[in-house]
């Protein structure tokens, strides 16, 4: 074990190619995930928030639901769709960069809808009286009140960062582990530990620790830098 | 684009004709008939609950009546020329400056007419040296200060005040009464409410009573304090002159 460490730190002092590679491509992935769910999820999460039509409950219990929903399925999914049989197999996307981009973009998005509802919501209720005296509608009350929560939204899409960043099931499904390909931490960890090459192993899990760490940290001090500065 | 200077069609009198408010089965406001003229400094009052901060949303168009009706002389749904400030007003996260600009930008008013209209407030109201300050770390006097400047930028014919200085101390309420006064001398019609009979005395042109969501008396401010009075009226006077 302790020589699992030993060359863990090894590899990460040398800067190994193939690990930086690896290191790359997840945060490529989980990066442009996070982004795209937030562009779609803030004005969702927002619109769920302040729109009031039938079935809303029925919407906002099923994006709640989701948040839990495995990797697994969602990367069946994904799958199901981009497979050579799929609706959208033409696209060549199976196990591509891009399907797993777009398979956590999915376990991302009812993350950041449901905590951009509630975090809008509650600024609603307090606003709301104040926005329309100003003159606003309540479609120009989504860019006001996402602005005005900007601190709390910030933990939302940490929290999916949190999400696509730890998850396997998905990436590993739609990705398919290769090598050099689509080989990101988590899946490398889960080959690296079955074929019993912990170093590569452990070196992956501190190097994913510190990046969620560091990001956490970071988030957080903005967080606090703001709320000092803004009020 | 529009500009500010576009509005200039006359919004007053604004006319409540028989309106009533009712929510869940309660009645709020009941058969309110009201005008309310161009100029004129307004001081509604009543005991709590009496339903004075309703009627004031109820005329600014935060809720419609669900009986009666309200009327505005130019004929619109809600009209544009009017402000309101709240009890507690609500600052967005950004600087002095950009609370400012923002009610002015809602209405699309070119980007250098509103450079020149928050300068022009900043100044007139001395905010200068806040300009940049993040507005929800003013003080409590500081933040209505800026909420009426903020009312004031929107160039309103008639601006409805919700007690607008219970939550301040007697300095922060002195600058916020002369505020009040100023509007008034450039011709812009004040609604309030307040719960300081000193600052109705002070401020009232007219006032209107309102006892149980129902308009009481509406009349010059010197035949309401040492006319003859409706009993509800001298019960009230009496008791918050005893307390």
């Amino acid at each position: 074990m302790d020589g699992a460490f030993t060359a863990a730190f090894g590899l990460i002092a040398s800067g190994d190619a193939a690990l930086m590679q690896i290191i790359g491509l997840s945060l490529r992935v989980t990066l442009t995930a996070v982004a795209i769910a937030s562009l779609i999820g803030l004005p969702l999460g927002a619109g769920l928030a302040l729109a009031r039509f039938p079935g809303r409950g029925a919407v906002i219990v099923l994006f709640n639901a989701l948040m839990g929903l495995p990797p697994v399925v969602a990367g069946l999914l994904v799958y199901l769709m981009l497979s050579r049989s799929g609706p959208l197999g033409g696209l060549a996307l199976l196990f591509t960069p891009t399907a797993m981009i777009v398979a956590q973009t999915i376990l991302i998005l009812p993350i950041v809808v449901s905590l951009t509802r509630s975090v809008v919501e509650d600024l609603w209720a307090e606003y709301r009286d104040q926005l329309r005296s100003l003159g606003a509608s309540r479609l120009r009350a989504v860019p006001t009140l996402l602005w005005d929560g900007r601190v709390s939204l910030l933990t939302g899409i940490l929290a999916g960062f949190g999400r696509a960043s730890a998850e396997v099931g998905a990436v590993l499904i739609v990705g398919g582990n290769i090598a050099g390909h689509t080989r990101t931490m988590t899946t490398a960890i889960t080959l690296e530990t079955a074929r019993g090459s912990l170093s590569l192993a452990v070196a992956l899990g501190i190097i994913l620790m510190g990046l969620t760490l560091a990001l956490n940290a970071v988030a957080w001090g903005a967080g606090q830098w703001a709320r000092g500065r803004l009020g | 684009m529009r500009s500010l200077r576009d509005i200039h069609t006359a919004i007053l009198p604004l006319r409540l004709e028989g309106a009533g408010y009712r929510v869940g089965g309660a009645q709020l406001l009941s058969d309110i008939t009201l005008n309310i003229a161009p100029g004129r400094r307004l001081v509604i009052l009543g005991p709590n609950g009496a339903g004075k901060s309703l009627l004031l949303r109820l005329c600014h168009g935060l809720i419609e009546p669900t009986s009666g009706s309200r009327v505005w002389a130019s004929g619109e749904a809600r009209a544009e020329a009017q402000a309101m400030v709240f009890q507690r007003p609500v600052l967005l996260r950004r600087s002095v400056a950009a609370n400012l600009d923002y009610p002015l930008s809602l209405r699309g008013v070119p980007r250098a007419e509103r450079r020149e209209t928050v300068t022009s407030t900043l100044r007139r109201f001395g905010l200068e040296h806040l300009a940049d300050r993040p507005a929800r770390l003013l003080s409590g006097g500081e933040q209505q200060r800026l909420a009426v400047a903020r009312a004031r930028a929107m160039a309103p014919q008639v601006l409805f005040l919700d007690e607008p200085t219970s939550a301040l101390d007697p300095s922060a309420t002195r600058i916020i009464e002369s505020m009040i006064e100023g509007f008034s001398a450039e011709g812009i019609a004040i609604v309030m409410t307040t719960h300081d009979l000193g600052q109705a005395r002070r401020l009232a042109q007219d006032v209107a009573f309102l006892h149980r969501g129902r308009l009481i008396e509406h009349r010059p401010a010197n035949m309401f304090f040492s006319g003859p009075k409706a009993p509800e009226t001298r019960a009230f006077l009496a008791g918050e002159l005893i307390w």
